[in-house]
């Protein structure tokens, strides 16, 4: 599986690489190498602050005379470090198992939540799918395609309904179902649109009320290409809907997702999955050692 | 993002503005805290290099450094640097001498084609075009319903096209255009499959379709969000697909862009529009120096300005503007200034786009929910003539009554009133003074 993140985490990594490989051939300066390294960091967005505070971090420990090598397997420790309250990859999953989808317009909602749902069916779990999503045009369609094609059932809402009664009604059919895993999801929003911050808290009150402990899970989906704005993100969805972790998508681009090390060091977010492509497999668990080794194109 | 920029591009200007002098030393600082402000609002590393560099030598110009006024100067070039880069001036849709037009949308996933597809329909209609819109995106499941959902919500036309495996493209598109002529349609708008820029198969498609059809213009949706990876998805479409202009999504937000400074420069292509909100009528044409000011915390008066002469009454905003200023305003203004702002968005949004509004983002009674909006003016209807004079006659009693009337409970009409005495308050502070008597409106 690893092997495979590799080959889809290529393009990340080919561009750094190459300039890596030149710095080790020279005999720099300390002060050059931490230059070199921070405009990586920055390209790779993971923001100034994050960046400053790392390689702030990186010259305390370091000595002036230390090669490239030996500060770059430091940095490499300080990006673990941030990921440290990092969760093991999930393997098992409560039962029932309700997870609500969130994020901004774009970020691949619809598309993750059916690749989770097809990771728990070939795990022999009952899945139900639910498009909340009652604003886009065509969300509705878009989840019930993926229903068709990976033979999971969709509970679908009517255009500009209450998503929250949407979700009730789902409940209902879930529970007498006798389903395993109910996947919510949700309409994209700006995280600056408060009414429909609010929406997102009703939703998640409903479920409470019907479940007790629900929803297990809360996953803020998140494109990888997103750039200091994603931290804000996370910070905003955490105050009204509350998250348990992010699901990183498009990592199979050229963008590298930086911006997650500020969400896991202030936030504490756990990053639980990554999307590396269009189809219904291209889901993985997020590894903080295979994402620094893609971010730093190095092992 | 933006506001962050704002924030600490105010701080940095601020900073020279304390000097007396500006000092090639001073200036150094300065520019280290611009430079980080871009970076921060995901500007390019390479693009903010380039535009560092650019203005270290034309601000310690002689003329700057010896000028009596040597911040404004700095400002004034860190803001002609931008609009430089954002494109100058306004710049026009190409159409073709001979009927239909061609545009061709272009973009990632999730960049939100689609719905600008619908929205550049709607709003070019208005120029009195024709327009069909017509979906290419055959992979995303329900793509075509989804342009199909917004054409129809337009009342605009839609093109079926025919999906089966073994069909031939280039007959497609043939037919596509000749439908296109036959029925009368002088503008075609063509919506494509988004995908990662590094699918060599998605570039060849579009290739395609763009040779076959030969359009005016291949419009580059990105979104405003995105980080530095911007400048390699928008380059790699520029160079294999061609593009003529860009149209930037999702500005609406605190992440309003650093990305637009990155994608123009890499391409060297204008952004002609902006999309505001998820909405079909969430849609503006780009104004560079709107956003260079935006940029700078200027404010985007102009936009205010706009939406206030096109969708609210003119001489009930002059008046209202009037009102405030001389603070004798009353709830009954508050109530004809709610109905304007459903028209033109909300009173925070609005404040976003003012000059020095920044200090007064915070204050949460400027936080007027739609929903929130028909709650207060059926309150302020339940008033009698003399409390929405006096609002401060409104005792316990009343407000029971009020409460009663407008079917609310009493706990909205004591928010409403709070959200009332604060922008009164707010009104009082010299600076929004300021600020309002810089409001154009004025007579």
């Amino acid at each position: 599986m690893f092997g495979y993140l590799r080959e889809k985490l290529k393009k990340t990594r080919e561009t750094i690489t190459g300039r890596f490989d030149e710095l080790l051939k020279g005999s720099q300066e300390r002060e050059e190498i931490l230059d070199e390294l921070m405009e990586t960091m920055i390209l790779a967005d993971v923001g100034i602050q994050t960046t400053e505070k790392i390689i702030g971090s990186i010259k305390a420990k370091s000595k002036k005379t230390d090669s490239f090598e030996k500060i770059k397997s430091l940095l490499k420790e300080e990006i673990l470090n941030l990921f440290s309250s990092q969760f093991l990859p999930q393997k098992s999953f409560p039962i029932p198992f309700i997870s609500l989808f969130v994020g901004v317009n774009g970020g691949g909602k619809t598309t993750s939540l059916a690749k989770l749902a097809h990771m728990l069916k070939k795990q022999g779990k009952e899945v139900l799918m639910v498009a909340a999503d009652t604003f886009r045009a065509a969300a509705q369609e878009q989840l019930s395609l993926w229903g068709k094609k990976l033979n999971i059932p969709v509970i679908q809402g009517r255009y500009q309904s209450d998503p929250a009664a949407v979700v009730f009604d789902a409940i209902q059919s879930f529970q007498a179902r006798r389903c395993q895993a109910l996947l919510i999801d949700t309409a994209g929003r700006i995280h600056t649109n408060t009414n429909l911050m609010n929406e997102l808290e009703k939703i998640k009150k409903v479920i409470n009320r019907e479940i007790e402990g629900a929803p297990h899970e809360i996953l803020l989906v998140l494109d990888a290409s997103i750039g200091q704005n994603a931290l804000v993100q996370a910070r905003e969805f955490l105050k009204f809907s509350g998250l348990t972790g992010i699901f990183l998508t498009k990592l199979d681009g050229t963008a590298k997702g930086g911006s997650v090390l500020a969400i896991a060091d202030e936030l504490d977010l756990p990053i639980k999955w990554i999307g590396v492509g269009e189809g219904e497999n291209d889901i993985l668990p997020f590894s903080p050692k295979e994402f620094t080794y893609a971010l730093l194109g190095t092992k | 993002m933006f506001n962050q920029l704002s924030d600490r591009l105010q701080k940095a200007l601020k900073f020279i503005r304390g000097e007396v002098k500006v000092t090639e030393k001073n200036m150094e600082e300065a520019l280290r805290m611009i430079r980080l402000a871009f970076l921060e609002a995901d500007v390019n590393y390479k693009v903010v290099k380039d535009f560092i560099e650019n203005i270290k030598i034309k601000a310690l110009d002689q003329k700057v450094l010896t000028s009596l006024t040597p911040s404004q100067q700095v400002i004034k070039i860190v803001k002609e640097e931008m609009t430089s880069i954002l494109g100058r001036e306004e710049k026009t849709l190409q159409y073709s001498g001979t009927p239909p037009s061609i545009f061709m949308m272009v973009g990632l996933q999730g960049a939100g084609k689609t719905t600008s597809c619908g929205k550049l329909a709607n709003w070019i209609r208005r120029t009195g075009k024709n327009p069909l819109l017509v979906s290419f995106d055959m992979k995303r499941p329900a793509a075509q319903e989804q342009l199909k959902t917004i054409a129809d919500s337009l009342k605009l036309p839609f093109y079926e096209m025919k999906t089966g495996e073994g069909e031939d493209p280039s007959r497609l598109l043939s037919e596509l255009k000749s439908h296109t002529r036959n029925h009368g349609y002088d503008l075609l708008i063509v919506d494509t499959a988004g995908r990662l820029h590094v699918d060599e198969k998605l570039m060849e498609e579009l290739l395609l379709v763009r040779d076959i059809l030969n359009p005016q213009e291949v419009i580059y949706v990105g979104d405003a969000m995105t980080g530095q990876d911007a400048v390699k998805s928008a380059e790699i479409f520029a160079e294999k697909i061609g593009i003529t202009s860009i149209l930037l999504t999702k500005l609406d937000g605190d992440a309003r862009g650093g990305a637009a400074l990155s994608i123009v420069s890499v391409t060297g292509k204008p952004i002609k529009f902006v999309g505001l909100g998820e909405k079909l009528e969430d849609f503006e044409v780009f104004h560079p120096d709107r956003l260079a000011s935006r940029i700078l915390g200027l404010g985007d008066m102009l936009t205010i300005i706009e939406k206030a002469e096109t969708e609210a009454d003119k001489e009930e905003a002059k008046e209202l503007a009037r009102k405030l200023r001389q603070q004798t305003f009353t709830l009954d203004d508050f109530k004809k200034q709610i109905a304007q702002m459903r028209k033109m968005g909300s009173i925070s949004q609005i404040l976003k786009m003012m000059p020095q509004a920044g200090a007064f983002r915070k204050i949460s009674g400027l936080k007027v929910d739609d929903a929130k909006i028909d709650h207060f003016e059926a309150i302020i209807n339940s008033m009698t003539p003399q409390e929405r004079e006096y609002p401060k006659i409104i005792n316990g009693s009343r407000r029971r009554r009020i409460a009663n009337g407008s079917g609310r409970p009493i706990s909205d009409v004591n928010q409403l009133l709070k959200q009332f005495h604060e922008i009164k308050k707010m009104m009082k502070k010299d600076r929004f003074h300021k600020m309002l008597s810089s409001f154009p409106l004025s007579h």
